[in-house]
């Protein structure tokens, strides 16, 4: 049975080689992967500013792409499988039907650091990272409400060649929200100033994060300061790519 | 010259920042969290703590009615007066009656968050009643004629020198900037005004239903002098502070300090049974206790019915990240930080506080230290989403997504609007990254780069590998 990759629509718009890095993962961890191509947005951006239809009519359209296949769903972020295994029933509460196939799509995603480490029990993959000096910043949606830090951790901690580094003030948000980082810009960059002081501090040479959103926000602030910090998503790690961008 | 008061959240922010007081509040916050930390670390009850103080929380809201009938039967059996307040103003008015009637020159207050929320202060010296704050943060507050910027630490906004430098104009003393030297200014100034006054209002921090009886925690000893110094004692209260029994104040005591202030229990606990009794040697001659709704039974029949379970305690506050860098004031009412973003379009509606519930990134950071577990990013959620509705998004967010749903339930068109991106990016960027977004974009490239968009998206590169579905 083929393990189904949900990519995420920024993974899809603006980092396609961290998709590519998710699918050379899963294959090297034994997996076929399928890749439902009618997929686009699980709704989240929708559904944060408040604006519930439109939410709504993206989770009926990802969970008709998703229902409609079999195996693990796994999601290369955390806060796109939290969209799903935990918002999609706030946005069914009054339609039976459309909760019941929630619940079973949500039954079967995972985010990838979650499916390779607890499902798979793989967090030594024998990829090498050759002289990188890493941090780990753990997205917010992953991280509390998925659980989700110590997989990746794990996993880092097995990258021959890798050190990692711990990152002061780890759990505080980096202040991309979705939409709040261009809502409210001033508070978005502030917090980031915060964050990227504390990757600063940890001594890195490379900040790992498992959601691209987040990464993005901060490998933008980190570039407008001409910082020579790489910014990569696990999964570039794990696949031997940290280069290829 | 007069003073623009900023109308928006970031018009606020960005006011506050300019005056350098989110600094010190930053500051201050982490360490009040750093303390809370410190002293959960040697508390493996917390977890559970926090659990039963959530059952009985949620159990008093469940039966407010009841329990506020009890409590009122037993203040006014044990010799108080008991006045239901709808409306600020009508708690306001009570006491003002009470004041003209008992012939009140001298009012001394303890800290009081929903005074703050009534402006009763204001409603009192407009009938030139002379109305003191008594807690050290208050005092502060009121001489430099400003607003609290964090619900348990009032003045968490000012530094020392600030503080110095205000007593030295205000109270014509030299200047100290010594903390112990401004809290001994402080007390001298007010103990002749504590023995003047007539009249003390105090707020509440819980009342319980089986005994009548008012709890009130403290740091510093004003609140017992404000209780019991003067021959009339008034007490504001929000309609949901009250719990059924002693035994459940308890409970909430051990988790309230615990997660203000990483004390175990605040240097004063006080319980005020009625006012003085005939063998009593001191104490009020009269006691009032105001219950005020002011929008909370309307909160409490709505989604955001939970966040009347709160006690309090500014944890998060101190732990939220957006908090930090804007401080108090930005929130622009009396609560802040996550329980101000919920609490206060709750109670007062979201026409003209529908911003913020977006002041929050969602992280969760709140919910993780809520003593009450108070679910605070999903309530924001909701708050949004009656916000989107009734209308108050901005245009072009509104027409943004409505675009980009439309696009996402039609693959096809999902697809044509990656090129688009993919095309855009090649024009706007330079070597991978756009330093200048157009449009509402230029927000994001204010002081961040935005990586340029793939000019072939991976579905597109997927295809082109051949690997089917």
């Amino acid at each position: 049975m083929a393990t189904q990759l949900f990519v995420t629509c920024l993974v899809d718009a603006f980092y396609p080689e961290v998709g590519e890095a998710t699918v050379a993962v899963l294959e090297r961890a034994g997996d076929t992967v399928a890749f439902p191509v009618d997929q686009t947005c699980c709704g989240q951006p929708a559904f944060n500013v408040g604006m519930r239809d439109e939410a709504r009519a993206m989770a009926v359209h990802t969970l008709s792409v998703l229902d409609a296949t079999e195996g693990p769903i796994v999601v290369p972020s955390g806060s796109c499988a939290d969209m799903i295994v935990h918002h999609y029933a706030d946005l069914f509460e009054d339609d039976p039907e459309s909760a019941g196939r929630a619940a079973r799509v949500a039954g079967r995603v995972r985010e990838l650091t979650q499916y390779l480490v607890d499902d798979k029990g793989r967090s030594d993959l024998g990829t090498a990272c050759d002289g990188c000096t890493a941090t780990y910043h753990p997205s917010c949606h992953g991280l509390r409400n998925l659980g989700i830090r110590a997989q990746p951790e794990a996993l880092l901690d097995a990258t021959p060649g890798m050190t990692r580094v711990d990152l002061p003030d780890a759990e505080n948000c980096c202040g991309f929200g979705g939409l709040f980082a261009v809502e409210m810009p001033d508070v978005s960059v502030a917090m980031m100033e915060t964050k990227i002081a504390n990757i600063e501090k940890s001594g890195a040479d490379m900040l790992v994060g498992v959601d691209v959103s987040c990464l993005m926000h901060l490998a933008g602030g980190l570039h407008r300061r001409g910082s020579p910090i790489r910014v990569r998503h696990i999964a570039q790690i794990l696949a031997g790519a940290p280069d290829d961008d | 010259m007069t003073t623009e008061v900023p109308v928006t959240f970031l018009g606020r922010v960005r006011r506050d920042r300019a005056l350098g007081i989110v600094a010190p509040i930053n500051a201050g916050a982490r360490l009040i969290n750093g303390r809370r930390i410190e002293e959960a670390a040697g508390y493996p009850q917390m977890e559970s703590m926090r659990d039963r103080t959530r059952a009985i929380r949620l159990d008093a809201l469940g039966r407010l009615d009841e329990l506020l009938a009890r409590f009122a039967g037993r203040v006014e059996a044990g010799g108080g007066h008991v006045y239901f307040a709808a409306t600020g103003d009508e708690a306001a008015d009570y006491i003002r009656a009470l004041a003209s009637r008992e012939g009140v020159s001298t009012i001394v207050k303890s800290k009081s968050m929903v005074t703050e929320e009534i402006e009763l202060n204001e409603a009192l010296e407009h009938d030139g009643l002379e109305t003191v704050e008594t807690d050290l943060g208050e005092f502060i507050i009121q001489l430099a004629g400003e607003k609290p910027s964090h619900i348990i630490a009032p003045v968490l906004h000012k530094t020392r020198q600030q503080i110095g430098a205000l007593f030295a104009e205000r109270l014509d003393v030299p200047y100290t900037d010594d903390p112990t030297e401004l809290n001994a200014i402080a007390r001298t100034h007010l103990r002749e005004i504590f023995l003047a006054a007539d009249m003390g209002i105090s707020g509440c921090n819980m009342a319980i239903a089986d005994t009548g009886s008012i709890v009130l925690v403290t740091n510093e000893g004003n609140g017992r002098l404000t209780t019991t110094a003067p021959r009339i004692h008034v007490v504001v209260m929000g309609m949901e502070r009250i719990v059924e029994s002693m035994p459940d104040a308890a409970t909430v005591l051990e988790v309230l300090a615990r997660s203000a202030t990483g004390q175990r229990l605040s240097v004063y606990t006080n319980v005020i049974t009625g006012p003085r009794r005939p063998a009593d040697p001191d104490g009020p001659e009269q006691l009032h206790v105001v219950i005020l709704d002011n929008g909370r039974s309307q909160t409490l029949a709505g989604s955001e019915a939970e966040i009347l379970a709160c006690i309090r305690c500014g944890a998060c506050l101190n732990v939220c990240p957006v908090y930090r860098e804007v401080g108090g004031h930005a929130y622009g009412f009396t609560y802040s930080g996550p329980i101000g973003a919920v609490l206060t379009p709750s109670l007062q509606g979201l026409d003209t506080w529908h911003e913020l519930p977006y002041a929050s990134t969602l992280c969760g950071a709140c919910e993780d230290v809520c003593p009450v577990r108070i679910q605070i990013p999903q309530m924001l959620l909701s708050l949004r989403a009656r916000s989107a509705e009734e209308g108050n998004l901005p245009g072009w967010l509104r027409r943004g997504i409505r675009i980009y749903a439309r696009a996402a339930t039609r693959p096809a068109r999902f697809r044509r609007l990656l090129k688009a991106g993919g095309l855009a990016g090649r024009v706007l960027a330079k070597e991978g990254w756009i330093e200048k977004a157009p449009s509402h974009g230029a927000a994001w490239t204010g002081a961040r780069d935005l990586p340029q968009p793939a000019t072939r998206s991976f579905h597109q590169r997927w295809k082109e590998q051949n690997r089917g579905t």
